[in-house]
């Protein structure tokens, strides 16, 4: 009976990864690229040798704590897009610490600097929150706006108060973390790090969170539907607030872990795009902490074969942000189309109508 | 005094951008499409701003109708990725938000994409140069400010009446207006609203698109791919502040634009200052101190913004 | 410029309309001639207002014809309908409350639009020749959110009349009037009848008695009779409207002697607009006692049930409940001094659409003991209290995992329902509990209010449906632009008493 419904989600979704293969491969060929060597490229090369394969779970771990924070923000309705900002704000503080308390012993520190860019980025993501919550201001211009404003204050901290007094090629950067605040790689010759601990921690931390506790619940009640929240007596800007405040630690978090893990130091757009391609992974892990593990693997490939593309190929790595962007477009599109009731009746009616006819015939 | 001048001047002049991008984006909004998207199609159109010129004469100076077939293009280009956001949000019944996000980095995604392979690396252009027009710049201080752009600045400031015209005038704007407020009631009468919806948001994106490339040509005069930083994003944020109303976004446009202006001339004015990250937070602080100041105006707005037409779907 | 100089006849023939799910129209075929107004009766959900739909072509009938005067038309958009003459008064007002009645009016005259500039002369003084034939005064130049209700509906027939509509159709036009606005309105309907036709949608009995010439009756989207009204009842009508002979449980009881429950004093609350909606209220209710309040909607119903239940800001005045102060208090609040709530909004506030029934029982609960302990929900406990109240409460689902949205009005009712009931509320307010529901489902309402009555709660009952207030309540009270008008006990009220009471009117007056 309900056959068709699944036959027909199957070929939307495929219609719709066609339609993104074939965008791609339009960009592509205006750039001059070959497009199945590119997408060859894209998909091969993670998988050459483990080497290649941690470079994707390095990227891989940023962008899924960032991604499980935005879970929880959208599911108590309101979008994060600002967790670019916030991850600068948790790598100024981990950087803090992390140049300046390399005495302690690791145990003590390597927590401290990820608390700290919990901290930091929790409070960034409380601006935004309580704006919306308090004053109706829109969580998608003011996060934006607080991103410029992060990227400046970072520049700034790095160029001022964080500079390297060594450093004498005129690039603002930071010290380098001192030995006990890294995060040791796990293997030797990959660059997989302790990191991604902290990742699988958090994914069973938000989840209970999420499905298994009374503020979870309450959560996802906000963001479903704020009026019956607010009739069931659930204090809808408190959880807003606190979702924010969560999705900005993760994001801090994850600029810690990014600046510990893979770059030693603070310098200029170590963020890497990070935050916003947070937003992708998480949509496309459809908000659910356990599936956003798949999708970030997924976008770790990609946003890996942004230096495969430099080096291999005349495509250039932009690319890839215009395929995220284009991602999200399809998948807003394509969640529409799937819970659509009429495209599915005439669906039914065009390929499965004379299937039924059949049958009642026969049946007669 | 030069400062003070110097700065008003810019004003003048790079208002423009925010200026067109804005009153596109309340075309948008008044026909109950919130499209965050502008940002990359103000991208896309700053790019194909400068790529015509450059690929048709290289760093010289181009002829003007170059530069105004590089305007042309981007504007045609913007109003097609208005289309293309049309079929995500009116025909899919996408959620706006996020598709705009999505928009964004399409469309920023793209233009960078193309300008690494066309372009390669940061090029300057000649671009459209600013002009004196005899007499009136020969007026001490209103002078410089007002009568030294090109024609394009002039052209630009001519839209705010227009589109105050368009809006509360002509038969278009009422069917925007009402499109925007209460759908269902326009569909009543005949008025097909996804229609109209479209139609605006091919306004809205050709404005973009243009605002982009006069980006490009006029102010900037060189293209990378975080050129709009964030300009498209200010626009719709003026909306908001501007109430739906042309004139009130024109007056924020120029505010903006000034606080802009003016963090880049201290910059210059007074070199010993070495904070200037924190003055080029200022626009952007503005923005979101204004947004909090102003929640009433989300009262005032055309109440379906955001929200899809579906006319079996009972309220 | 018209199709049709007169419409003579009106025919509509085997009409059928699938919805995803819902079969809306089930071979609907309907005539109606020169100056006849036809009542289309049947509950909601009955499918009369998408049957009109697709005269005005909104909507296009999957099989089925249209004739005007014996000559097939066809109806692909409201324009199609406005050439040939219909015009529609939807029962939510087509108005866009921003814009003036002149820029609403000139929305839909395509004359107007001929130049750059939208034609207004011309408009205000298609209007004014409306206004003066029909006697239909309006301000041309006030802004529709200045205008009351009544006003806004005569906008509406001046717009359609400028539409150059001879055949009328009004969608349940009375539904937000007083009593006596509504004889207004059919006496003026009655005297434009001798140059129109119309189609009036209604539940309402005795209206369709005043006014139609013949009625038709929709059930479940079939057309079940025709006749002429004069030759039937207004009983007879409503056995043929709900299938069976209306049985009304109604509360006989002594009225209660219970200590008051609820003692709302001097209350003032502003609406969303900004204006008082309840002006110095007064109102006391006793536990075991329904208190019904009657009164047009938007007269600050709305705000007294939020009022009471912490949703909307008291400015001034008391909310006394068991002896304690409770207004302004927030929300969870409230909740937890023991009131419960059937709101207005069922499918958005009563319950979260996109959560499962058993996620939506414990909405008001999830922090206590019984279903959750140091913050973790007891999934266990949850399940086996969603699934036993699905039985006590007949709640007709696929299962306790089903997103609550998708059930149809009446089981999402009965979910609320379920979940005010089993917290064991010391007082329910209850809003509109069976507006839209069908006869069976409202049945099982009313009984559940009766059994909690019984059961020593006192219940605040705001309803439109007169019959229903008067059927069920042991005292009544009329509201009117937020003051309390009068309180009648269950024997005092008659629907006269009520209804000059609801107009405005005080009986000493």
């Amino acid at each position: 009976m309900n056959n068709y419904k699944l036959v027909y989600k199957i070929a939307v979704v495929a219609v719709a990864v066609l339609i993104a293969l074939l965008v791609g491969a339009a960009i592509i060929i205006a750039v001059g690229g070959d497009v199945f060597a590119t997408y060859w490229i894209i998909i091969s090369m993670p998988f050459k040798n483990f080497r290649s394969l941690s470079e994707v779970l390095i990227r891989m771990i940023p962008l899924l704590i960032v991604a499980l924070g935005i879970a929880v923000s959208s599911r108590s309705g309101i979008i994060n897009i600002g967790a670019e900002g916030q991850m600068y704000m948790g790598i100024i503080a981990a950087t803090a610490i992390a140049t300046n308390c390399g005495s302690l012993p690791k145990i003590i520190v390597v927590p401290m600097c990820i608390i700290a860019g919990g901290i930091a980025g929790g409070l960034y993501g409380f601006i935004p929150g309580w704006l919306k919550a308090k004053l109706e201001v829109s969580e998608l211009l003011s996060t934006v706006m607080l991103n410029y404003v992060a990227t400046q204050f970072f520049n700034f901290c790095i160029r001022v108060p964080l500079l390297d007094p060594m450093e004498k090629s005129g690039t603002p950067m930071s010290r380098r973390v001192a030995e006990n605040a890294t995060l040791s790689r796990l293997f030797r010759g990959s660059s997989l790090h302790q990191g991604i601990f902290l990742a699988i921690i958090l994914v069973v931390v938000i989840y209970i969170l999420l499905f298994k506790t009374t503020w979870g619940y309450k959560m996802r009640a906000a963001g479903a539907s704020e009026r019956a929240a607010r009739y069931g007596g659930i204090n809808v800007s408190k959880y807003l607030i606190i979702s924010m405040v969560i999705s900005g630690a993760c994001a801090g978090m994850a600029g810690a872990v990014e600046l510990m893990g893979v770059q030693g130091r603070a310098v200029a757009g170590m963020t890497g795009g990070y935050g916003f391609s947070g937003v992708v992974v998480a949509l496309f892990g459809a908000l659910h902490p356990l599936w956003i593990v798949p999708a970030s693997f997924f976008f770790g490939i990609l946003l890996y074969s942004q230096v495969n593309l430099q080096i291999l190929t005349s495509v250039p790595p932009n690319l890839v942000k215009a395929l995220q962007g284009l991602i999200i477009l399809i998948i807003v599109a394509v969640q529409m189309v799937i819970n659509n009731p009429y495209s599915i009746e005439r669906f039914r009616k065009r390929f499965f109508a004379g299937r039924e006819m059949k049958k009642t015939e026969k049946e007669a | 005094m030069d400062f003070v001048v110097s700065t008003l001047t810019l004003t003048v002049r790079f208002a423009v951008t925010l200026m067109i991008a804005s009153m596109g984006e309340m075309f948008n909004q008044k026909a109950g499409i919130f499209n965050l998207g502008c940002e990359g199609i103000m991208s896309v159109g700053a790019f194909l701003g400068m790529l015509i010129p450059f690929t048709m004469v290289g760093a010289g100076t181009a002829p003007g109708y170059i530069n105004i077939l590089g305007l042309a293009v981007a504007t045609v280009v913007g109003l097609l990725m208005g289309l293309l956001f049309g079929v995500i949000v009116i025909t899919f019944r996408a959620p706006q938000g996020i598709a705009g996000i999505g928009m964004q980095m399409f469309g920023v995604g793209l233009a960078g994409t193309f300008f690494r392979s066309f372009i390669g690396g940061t090029q300057s252009i000649t671009g459209i140069s600013s002009m004196e027009i005899p007499l009136l710049s020969k007026i001490p201080v209103l002078g410089k400010i007002l009568f030294t752009h090109n024609p394009l600045v002039y052209f630009a400031y001519l839209l705010v009446p227009v589109a105050w015209y368009v809006i509360f005038k002509t038969p278009w704007g009422l069917k925007v207006r009402a499109v925007g407020t209460h759908p269902r009631a326009a569909d009543s009468l005949g008025i097909n609203v996804n229609r109209i919806r479209y139609q605006s948001l091919a306004v809205g994106g050709a404005m973009a698109g243009f605002a982009g490339a006069f980006l490009t040509l006029c102010q900037a005069k060189m293209f990378n791919a975080e050129i709009i930083g964030g300009r498209g994003f200010i626009a719709v944020a003026l909306v908001y502040f501007g109430q739906w109303h042309p004139i009130k976004i024109f007056l924020g446009a120029l505010l903006f634009t000034f606080a802009q202006t003016l963090q880049t001339q201290i910059q210059i004015f007074v070199p010993q200052f070495q904070a200037y990250e924190f003055l080029t937070m200022l626009p952007y602080i503005l923005v979101i101190v204004v947004l909090a100041f102003n929640r009433k105006s989300n009262r005032l707005g055309p109440s379906a913004l955001g929200k899809p037409f579906n006319r079996e779907m009972r309220v | 410029m018209a199709r049709f100089d007169k419409i003579k006849e009106l025919r509509v023939e085997h009409i059928t309309k699938r919805f995803p799910g819902v079969l809306a129209s089930d071979d609907i075929s309907l005539t109606v001639g020169e100056h006849q107004i036809l009542a289309l009766v049947g509950e909601n959900g009955a499918g009369k207002t998408t049957l009109m739909n697709m005269i005005m072509g909104l909507y296009q009938p999957d099989e089925g014809k249209i004739f005007i005067n014996g000559e097939e038309v066809s109806l692909k958009t409201p324009n199609d309908a406005f050439d040939c003459g219909i015009g529609m008064v939807h029962q939510q007002y087509m108005l866009v409350p921003n814009m003036t009645v002149l820029e609403n009016i000139a929305l839909g005259m395509k004359k107007s639009w001929k130049g750059i500039k939208v034609d207004l002369a011309m408009v205000r003084k298609q209007i004014e020749e409306i206004s003066g034939k029909y006697g239909l005064a309006v301000d041309p130049d006030a802004f529709i959110w200045q205008l009351a209700v009544g006003e806004q509906q005569r906008v509406e027939l001046v717009k359609t009349l400028c539409l150059g509509a001879k055949f009328l159709i009004l969608d349940e036009p009375t539904s937000a009037l007083t009593p006596q606005e509504t004889d207004e309105l059919i006496a003026l309907l009655k005297s434009m009848s001798s140059e129109l036709s119309i189609i009036f949608i209604s539940h309402k009995l005795n209206e369709v008695k005043a006014l139609s010439d013949r009625v038709s009756i929709l059930r479940h989207g079939k057309v079940v009779f025709e006749g002429s009204t004069a030759d039937y009842t207004s009983k007879q009508i409503a056995a043929l409207m709900t299938g069976h002979e209306v049985e009304v449980n109604a509360n006989t009881d002594e009225p209660s002697k219970g200590e008051d429950s609820l003692v709302i004093k001097d209350l003032c609350v502003r609406s969303d607009r900004g204006f008082l909606a309840l002006d110095n209220f007064n109102l006391s209710i006793r536990s075991g006692e329904i208190v019904g309040l009657a009164g047009v909607s938007g007269n600050g119903q709305r705000e007294l049930a939020e009022a009471i239940n912490g949703i909307r800001k008291v400015e001034s005045g008391t909310i006394t409940f068991q002896g304690k102060q409770i207004q302004n208090l927030t929300p969870g609040q409230v909740i937890a001094t023991g009131m419960g709530y059937i709101p207005e909004e069922r499918n958005t506030e009563g319950i979260v659409p996109s959560m499962s029934i058993k996620e939506n029982i414990i909405l008001k609960d999830s922090e206590s003991d019984t279903f959750s302990k140091n913050h973790i929900l007891k999934n266990g406990v949850i399940e086996d209290t969603a699934g036993r109240l699905r039985t006590e409460f007949d709640i007709r689902c696929p299962g306790i995992h089903t997103a609550a949205g998708s059930l149809s009005g009446g089981n999402i009712q009965k979910v609320i329902l379920a979940r005010e009931i089993s917290r064991k509320p010391k007082f329910l307010v209850c809003v509109y509990p069976i507006r839209g529901l069908d006869m069976g489902a409202a049945e099982f309402i009313h009984m559940e209010l009766l059994k909690l009555r019984k059961s020593g709660v006192g219940i605040l009952l705001i309803s439109e449906e007169l019959e229903e207030i008067m059927n069920l309540s042991d005292r009544i009270a009329v509201i009117f632009k937020g003051k309390n008008q009068k309180v009648l006990s269950r024997d005092e009220a008659t629907t006269e008493k009520l209804g000059i009471l609801m107009a405005g009117v005080k009986e000493d007056e």
